[in-house]
């Protein structure tokens, strides 16, 4: 597998995306909405936006990350772009995990945007927390992204894909969130790292297996 | 996860062997058992209507689609067993231009270049399709004509040995066909194959050495090109498909 093709897939992805800002800008309206009326519902009292603070930060990115993983593969259905990606040599294992990266760094990047939105409207003091944050936010994006561009490829074709996509999605990234919302609430209660680690273990242990097996699975997904 | 591309092959040289390919399609058969031999410097203009199976044939040979039943060997390599190899080795210029809309003319052909892990003078294969103007110009803001110039150069940073065209005189110019027929005489010139899949029953005979007629998923027809060949081949189109044969 060449990592020269894994970037190269990932830098044309996210060229292709910060070109057409709409899908950007709308994402990142969407994620701060659903923060501002989550914040609005649960009111001023601040023990209650404590507890809650790490779940509305995930619905956010969950949101968000299934309306922006569904377009992952639609560039490539384009004038039959998938069938010349297919047609370059090489392993197809570096077409899985171009996507993975460039849908990682694309999450990544409105979710860096978030935060801000995130500490202004849940008036929480991020600063110290933000390093722990960032490290669960990378590895829960790593894992939504891992199994959300294996079933983009197989959702890709259908005709209710918009559907189909969040249906066959979110089961299977519910263990990837319960870990990433524990991670997060430990850091933002302050707790440290000793709470927070056995989520940011099992997450990473998530990562590993769903990018192992999509890897594996993507190569029957995307032969005729 | 297949390891055969992950190698980069030795590239051989051009030719075709297909046996008794046959692809079905639950329970259509879009091919039923094709011989084809085309050695290296050799060219096919295959033809047939619309569902005949020229484009499934083709995507076989580019590994697109795997055969039912039957064998082969691509440029040196088994259709079946060294993928990766073929990969290596052909190009298919498609009814889809695989461009990218959203990128410019170049960032598409740095993409194929990157993808192909070549290092390929990018301005000057520009220049040579006529599209060194457009360079920095959104795939999406460039004519239909301009497009498939745009895919022939990346046919063309791809130095096949074996040449897949299907269709590829849609939206051409005369200038733009020049250039195609020019790019198949270099690809011939240097011992690799050409098979071309067209309607278009005299263009296809006069770029090619040989012809054959696709009906049906069956190669019916099969003759060397040579001058007053274009009324038999014709006669032989017409007689299997009904068609007028344009």
């Amino acid at each position: 597998m060449s990592l020269g093709q894994v970037w190269a897939i990932a830098r044309k992805d996210l060229l292709t995306e910060g070109r057409s800002k709409e899908t950007l800008n709308g994402l990142f309206f969407f994620a701060a909405l659903v923060l501002l009326v989550f914040g609005f519902a649960l009111g001023p009292d601040r023990a209650r936006l404590e507890q809650a603070a790490a779940g509305v930060l995930w619905v956010g990115f969950i949101l968000t990350g299934v309306l922006g993983l569904t377009r992952a593969f639609q560039v490539e259905r384009e004038n039959e772009c998938l069938e010349g990606l297919l047609l370059y040599p090489g392993d197809r294992g570096a077409l899985y995990l171009g996507k993975l990266l460039g849908n990682v760094v694309f999450m990544l990047g409105l979710e860096a945007a978030v935060f801000p939105c995130f500490a202004f409207f849940y008036n929480m003091p991020l600063w110290g927390a933000l390093p722990g944050l960032l490290l669960t936010a990378a590895l829960g994006t790593a894992g939504f992204a891992a199994v959300g561009t294996l079933f983009a490829a197989m959702t890709m074709h259908l005709r209710a894909r918009e559907v189909m996509f969040p249906l066959l999605l979110l089961p299977f990234v519910v263990p990837v969130l319960l870990a990433a919302v524990k991670g997060t609430e430990a850091f933002l209660r302050g707790a440290g790292r000793a709470e927070a680690f056995p989520w940011l273990a099992l997450l990473a242990l998530f990562d590993l297996v769903f990018v192992t097996v999509s890897l594996f699975a993507l190569e029957w997904i995307v032969e005729e | 996860m297949r390891q055969d591309g992950a190698r980069s092959p030795v590239r051989r040289g051009g030719g075709i062997e297909l046996r008794g390919i046959g692809k079905n399609y639950g329970a259509t058969w879009a091919l039923r058992g094709v011989d084809l031999v085309l050695g290296p410097g050799e060219s096919l203009a295959l033809f047939g209507p619309n569902g005949a199976g020229k484009t499934t044939l083709l995507k076989i040979l580019a590994t697109l689609v795997a055969p039912t039943r039957g064998s082969g060997r691509v440029a040196g390599f088994d259709l079946r067993r060294e993928q990766g190899g073929i990969r290596e080795s052909v190009a298919l210029l498609a009814h889809g231009t695989h461009l990218y809309e959203d990128l410019t003319a170049r960032e598409n052909l740095l993409f194929g270049a990157a993808m192909r892990r070549r290092s390929v003078p990018l301005d000057a294969l520009l220049t040579r399709v006529g599209l060194a103007e457009a360079a920095a110009e959104r795939v999406r803001a460039l004519s239909s004509g301009m497009k498939r110039r745009l895919a022939l150069a990346k046919v063309m940073l791809a130095e096949p040995a074996v040449l897949l065209l299907d269709e590829p005189f849609t939206n051409l110019d005369q200038a733009a066909v020049a250039l195609l027929e020019g790019y198949v005489g270099e690809v011939l010139g240097r011992g690799g194959s050409v098979l071309m899949a067209t309607h278009d029953l005299a263009r296809g005979y006069a770029a090619c050495r040989r012809a054959a007629v696709l009906v049906n998923g069956r190669l019916i027809h099969e003759a060397p090109a040579q001058p007053g060949g274009l009324e038999a081949l014709r006669a032989a189109y017409v007689a299997a498909t009904g068609e007028g044969g344009g």
